[in-house]
């Protein structure tokens, strides 16, 4: 266990790795670690643990969930634009061959799903497949490699795996929730409304009832396309934190700690990729219901 | 679990991806896709036409072929035929060759024969002149007696 102190405990090491790299706005009069107050309007800095991060409130950001995120968008962004340069009408080699399988198998996955016209679902599914599996992947470095060498840089908190931080993943459902409400509005326009009233009971006594339960209904969908990322991702960082602190208890503990670490990355390979794949799939299926007019 | 400002930054980060991916990703690797798969149809399609013109071909060779042999057979027949003729007008021509060669031959046999009695007749009238001349011991009026002995010439 690679520890920030020699007095670090277990819970201390955990609550450490969950912590983000945050910058924000801390209000004024709030007390710092070192005991200064903010004055007047506050303040934008670092957040130093986790009090001042509470403090913060809405006003932060998460700098290594951004970066990372953003990081691997790019890596994404970079990877296929030089396929996308190189791809040509002959006989595809190496690189070029792996990314279009990709490239196919996302063609083939909308293709069954979605039946409507809209140019933006194809890329976006692509985008949404391949940058979130980028950023579970981050998921099978070691948990301490990164964190740890940062700190001895002088970054105190690093999480680098940014769909384990519930405002990515959220974010992207959200975004998703809008693009759903936008095609929901210009395909269906009224009857968007009328699905909303007047289903299941088609009498306009019950479009209080109606539309509670869709617009329920409605709002479940952007959360649990998030939050089933996130705690999917979430859990499975937690269990290789939980493994990295089994290190710590004692030389005994080595080799199944180690045997458990391999089994449990093993594993995640698998998950990684199945949280991307039912990210991307119910991404289609949500604009693909937007899209049918009954 | 704290929701913040991240959140409005990784929607941003979202469309700006979506976007790339939308504009320079997704449609030239779908067309390049689209074209190499327009092409190996093409190339399977001409591959079936190509072996279908094959099959084609090799039937027509056969064909041409047994054309060949019948022409080739027909020639060798019509040389043959034009062989026995030649053979036929040749052995004509000699015959009748033969024959005037032979015809010509009897002519000058004949010819010579009746140059030689002829020549015979004078000798014999000129000899039985001589003869009477000495059997009679005078001489004979040549003139008064030629003509009895040109028709005992004649007669012999």
């Amino acid at each position: 266990m690679a520890s920030a102190g020699e007095t670090q405990t277990v819970s201390e090491y955990i609550v450490h790795h969950l912590t983000n790299l945050t910058y924000g706005k801390l209000p004024a009069g709030f007390e710092r670690y070192d005991g200064s107050i903010v004055g007047e309007g506050g303040a934008w800095t670092m957040a130093h643990g986790g009090a001042e991060v509470s403090a913060m409130g809405f006003n932060a950001i998460h700098v290594d969930s951004m970066m990372w995120s953003i990081g691997l968008g790019i890596v994404f962004c970079w990877l296929f634009r030089s396929v996308a340069k190189k791809a040509e009408s002959g006989v595809p080699s190496g690189m070029v061959n792996a990314f279009e399988m990709i490239v196919g198998f996302v063609d083939d996955t909308v293709r069954d799903t979605f039946h409507g016209h809209n140019k933006l679902v194809a890329p976006l599914a692509l985008t949404v497949f391949v940058w979130v599996f980028l950023m579970n992947l981050m998921d099978l470095i070691p948990v301490d490699l990164i964190p740890h060498t940062l700190m001895l840089l002088g970054v105190e908190y690093q999480k680098i795996v940014p769909s384990t931080d519930p405002n990515i993943t959220m974010g992207m459902a959200v975004g998703v929730f809008i693009l759903m409400l936008y095609y929901s509005i210009k395909v269906k326009g009224f009857g968007f409304v009328k699905e909303l009233t007047l289903n299941p009971f088609n009498h306009w006594i019950f479009i209080p009832v109606n539309l509670f339960m869709e617009v329920v209904g409605l709002l479940a969908k952007p959360f649990s396309l998030g939050l089933r990322l996130f705690g999917n991702m979430y859990a499975g960082e937690m269990i290789f934190i939980l493994i990295a602190a089994l290190f710590s208890a004692g030389i005994a503990w080595m080799v199944p700690a180690g045997l458990l670490q391999i089994g449990w990355a093993i594993f995640h390979i698998l998950i990684i990729t199945l949280q991307a794949f039912i990210f991307m799939v119910l991404t289609i299926v949500y604009l693909s219901m937007a899209h049918e007019d009954h | 679990m704290n929701i913040n400002l991240t959140l409005i930054g990784q929607m941003l980060a979202f469309v700006c991806f979506v976007w790339f991916c939308m504009k320079f990703v997704w449609p030239p690797i779908l067309a390049a896709m689209a074209e190499r798969e327009k092409k190996i149809a093409d190339g399977l399609a001409a591959a079936d036409r190509a072996s279908h013109d094959l099959e084609l071909a090799k039937e027509k060779a056969v064909e041409r072929l047994k054309e060949a042999k019948e022409e080739a057979a027909g020639i060798i027949d019509s040389a043959n035929k034009r062989a026995s003729q030649l053979v036929e007008e040749a052995k004509d021509a000699a015959v009748a060759e033969a024959d005037r060669v032979k015809a010509s031959a009897q002519a000058e046999i004949e010819q010579e024969t009746n140059r030689a009695r002829e020549h015979l007749r004078s000798e014999v009238a000129a000899l039985s002149l001589a003869g009477a001349e000495k059997v009679l011991g005078a001489a004979i009026d040549r003139e008064a007696h030629s003509e009895l002995v040109e028709k005992l010439a004649s007669e012999l």
